[in-house]
């Protein structure tokens, strides 16, 4: 029996799930201690399932704390930024992109040290441990104590940045290091300002852990618990602590892997309709597919896992205007204002929700102050949330095949008629607490982002080589061997080059081993 | 002569990703490296072909290699200078100044970048004026002149001069000095005299690609279409419009090759377009006839941002614009068709200039 937990800017869900039934499930505001909104929300779920803290056998925590903290600037530790690559690179210095306020909010502590690896493994330069040394000692003088480490091609040989925390550790005692290679992919700069970001988040990461840890313990809960990933896998509550960035984006993931199990899909298409926006994503495997190109958060450019979302605006509080016969719904909405402003609360704002109510499929305020909306204004505002959806839908396909549609968040009561290019559309129960569901199934995962060159071995080699690496890792994350499976094969020939080398990006995953 | 300020800088970025025709790579690292070193040193001065004597000595900086190497180790700082130098050392006098390569994609910035930190301007033109793969297919090698001496240096000071007999070896052994550099590093080559640059490079793409992006930024700030505002400052024309409904790729010959299929829509409806691309797009066909080709510039784009799209980011799904650009003039003599035609990448098709392919279509 499992508890999956969803820590959201707004709200705290509970569930508990054993096999594939939801046995129990509470949705309690989120405290600004973190804890006590999770005791509450346990609390309900053990009071309305007859079941003990006892029997619990894991739980899976998802949190959007570790993003917001960087997009509101607050919390953040004074850090260092490392790169490991002299004398290349010279021409883009660390943090180079970053807006000047976050910048300032860590310190502008830059370094440029000699090392580095060719994307053939080669080195660049030797590591100079003396250099290391020096950069310890200025840590040390302007009291800095969490540094970055990112060597070019770490994906590929992450030994120096190891070597570099080592002596750092000796000479800065209680320093916290977090290094590239356990981050991101290939891309300097951008796997670079995900490092920085997660050494900037230490002692938020501690704080924030421990009160997840102390919020299980009060209410007995003995069982280990994990911390949800941003590609829909788990990682353990200590290696959470040194890595709060993966969890950027797990809200969307959890929510789209919730929406797979609930619905039983594997492939298909996940539209998450809120109050003011909807997410739109595409699941292959049961997973969301990531997306390729780069992805800025709070203004920083990465290339870390996340999910390929698409988010327009259509809410439940989506205002709709009428001009000259022409119908514009959102993307603008009245948002929480929803229960004061939108008609069938005695508002002057036509939202989605008041055509809903108005068309009968929804019960909801006021019926009848929607009394009098012309039925052609309702069938048009229908027809144009319909149209949103769809096109939306048919961008985050990957054919033109028709595929199963499932349907998630509160806003989901505006579709009530059939969508071109879903094969079935699907509302699943509990579509609420998505999100905690989505945490309580994770599972763990291993990925292998590498350069091969072809010289002496065929391509099914390296491929092969790379799955198992991938497999390895993954078990060494705590996945059950058996149940491994790769689930993701990306492969990118280097063009430009007579040599014949691939990059390979290869994901496995399996069900976590719980005692 | 004139100075470019930052915005100007990115204007020219974002209009060189157009004229990239998909490919070209992405100026992002550049334009911030080129930011970069004018914090440090200064604003790019940006002349015109017809100021420079015709004694002065002129160069053209760009980068070789992967991509992806390049995205790690990114060679556009002191590297440039170093390749300069290493040119200079052969030729045993000073370059007077840069001029850009490729006015399509990444090496839009690599001159700036270069001129910057030594001192001297860019001139307002490039050897192509759009974005091709390979070191040779320049207007340069269609006049017949050298692209060596050609020096190539990495970030340890390394330098290396070649000295080939014509502009195919410059490509073939220029990419065999890059693998050992790390599969990327920056050449400086076709050193010329600004007689010849006169005569034999196009003038004032820099300040098109400006232009381009200038009206995009314009558009998008007025609310305005940004797709009509890049049509009219690139002087193209759209060519099809619709949804991608397949994208299928494959390697060859360590090129990344594929085809894009288009379902047309609003004055395309009914009707399917095909693109097909080698890194850059080279044919588009539409219901099975030929409407535009390489050398002509075939660009897709966002059809609601105008932002282009790069053949890697093609996927199903993307509402998109196909736009047009008529070459420059010297492409579409024989010889630069015999050398950057469609039959150069391959594709069995006869080359149609765009205003009739336009015009059928």
């Amino acid at each position: 029996m499992r508890i999956g937990i969803d820590v959201g800017g707004t709200n705290t869900d509970a569930v508990l799930v054993e096999g594939n039934e939801v046995l129990a499930s509470h949705k309690t505001p989120t405290t600004a201690d973190v804890g006590s909104g999770i005791i509450t929300a346990l609390e309900n779920v053990f009071r309305g399932s007859n079941h003990r803290p006892d029997e619990i056998s894991a739980v899976m925590i998802g949190t959007t704390h570790f993003t917001n903290a960087v997009v509101e600037r607050r919390r953040l530790l004074k850090s260092a930024a490392i790169r490991i690559a002299l004398p290349a690179t010279q021409a883009l210095p660390p943090m180079i992109d970053w807006p000047a306020d976050l910048r300032e909010a860590i310190g502008n502590h830059v370094y440029l040290v000699h090392g580095g690896y060719e994307f053939d493994g080669r080195e660049i330069s030797p590591l100079d441990e003396k250099e290391i040394r020096e950069v310890a000692a200025d840590l040390k003088r302007k009291n800095i104590r969490s540094a970055a480490l990112t060597s070019v091609f770490a994906p590929v040989n992450g030994k120096m940045e190891e070597r570099v925390a080592e002596i750092l550790r000796e000479e800065v005692p209680g320093i916290y290091v977090s290094l590239s290679s356990e981050i991101g992919r290939i891309g300097l700069l951008e796997r670079e300002n995900a490092t920085i970001m997660n050494a900037c988040l230490q002692e938020l990461a501690i704080t924030v852990v421990r009160s997840f840890r102390d919020a299980l313990n009060r209410l007995g809960i003995v069982a280990p618990f994990y911390i949800s990933q941003n590609d829909g896998t788990l990682m353990s509550s200590d290696y959470a602590e040194k890595y709060p960035i993966l969890t950027f984006a797990s809200g969307p993931t959890n929510s789209m892997r919730g929406a797979a199990f609930l619905s039983g899909a594997q492939e298909g298409v996940v539209v998450d309709i809120g109050g003011t926006t909807s997410d739109v994503g595409a699941l292959a495997h049961g997973f969301p597919r990531e997306a390729s190109a780069e992805v800025e958060i709070a203004d920083v450019r990465t290339n870390f896992r996340m999910p390929d979302l698409l988010s327009f605006g259509l809410g439940g509080g989506s205002i709709i205007r009428q001009n000259n016969g022409h119908m514009t719904i959102g993307p603008d909405s009245v948002g929480y204002e929803l229960t004061s402003k939108a008609l069938i609360f005695g508002g002057e704002t036509l939202t989605t929700t008041d055509v809903a109510v108005a068309a009968g499929m929804l019960d909801l305020g006021d019926r009848k102050k929607v009394e009098k909306l012309a039925p052609g204004t309702v069938q048009a505002a229908l027809d144009e949330i319909h149209r949103m959806v769809e096109v939306a839908i048919d961008r985050m396909k990957t054919s033109a095949d028709p595929i199963p549609v499932i349907l998630v968040g509160g806003g989901s009561v505006l579709i009530s008629k059939p969508i071109a290019g879903a094969s079935e559309i699907q509302k699943p129960k509990n579509y609420a607490v998505a999100n905690a569901i989505g945490a309580a199934i994770a599972q763990v995962g291993g990925e292998v982002d590498r350069v091969f060159m072809l010289e002496g071995s065929s391509r099914d080699e390296a491929l092969a080589a790379a799955k198992r690496e991938a497999i390895g890792k993954a078990v060494e994350a705590g996945a059950n061997e058996e149940t491994v499976k790769v689930v993701d094969v990306e492969e990118v020939p280097l063009t430009y080059l007579p040599s014949n080398s691939i990059r390979v990006r290869i994901k496995a995953v399996g069900d976590l081993t719980v005692s | 002569m004139r100075r470019l300020d930052e915005q100007e800088i990115r204007d020219i970025a974002n209009g060189s990703a157009i004229l990239g025709t998909g490919g070209g790579g992405d100026p992002y690292l550049g334009t911030l490296a080129t930011l970069e070193a004018v914090t440090k040193h200064g604003a790019p001065q940006l002349m015109d072909p017809e100021e420079l004597s015709d004694d002065s000595l002129v160069a053209f900086p760009f980068i070789v290699g992967a991509p992806v190497p390049g995205v790690e180790k990114f060679p556009f700082g002191n590297e440039l200078a170093q390749a300069l130098r290493t040119l200079e050392d052969q030729l045993g006098r000073k370059v007077d100044a840069v001029m850009s390569a490729e006015i399509g994609g990444a090496n839009s910035m690599i001159p700036m970048s270069l001129a910057v930190r030594v001192g001297i301007p860019v001139v307002d033109g490039d050897l192509i004026g759009r974005a091709f793969p390979e070191i040779q297919l320049t207007t340069l090698t269609l006049h017949g002149i050298h692209a060596s001496p050609f020096a190539l240096a990495d970030e340890h000071g390394n330098g290396v001069v070649l000295n080939v007999i014509d502009n195919f070896w410059a490509e073939r052994i220029a990419r065999a000095v890059a693998i050992e550099f790390g599969a990327v590093c920056v050449g400086v080559a076709y050193p010329i005299s600004g007689k010849q640059v006169k005569v034999a490079t196009l003038h004032r793409t820099v300040s098109f690609a400006g232009r381009i992006g200038k009206a995009l930024r314009e558009a998008k700030a007025a609310k305005k279409n940004p797709l009509d505002a890049v049509l009219a400052a690139a002087d193209g024309v759209e060519v099809f419009r619709g949804k991608i409904i397949d994208v299928e790729r494959r390697t060859q010959r360590g090129w990344a090759v594929g085809e894009a299929v288009i379902a047309g829509s609003d004055r395309f409806t009914n009707r399917v377009a095909r693109v097909r691309f080698q890194n850059e797009n080279l044919v588009l066909m539409v219901d099975g006839e030929v409407v535009a080709s390489v050398p002509d510039l075939i660009t897709i784009l966002e059809a609601d941002t105008g932002a282009a799209i790069t053949t890697e980011n093609l996927r199903y799904g993307f509402r998109v614009a196909v736009i047009g650009i008529a070459c420059q003039p010297i492409w579409r003599t024989e010889a630069g068709l015999a050398l950057a035609g469609p039959q150069h990448w391959g594709y069995e098709v006869k080359y149609v200039p765009i205003e009739q392919g336009a015009g059928a279509a």
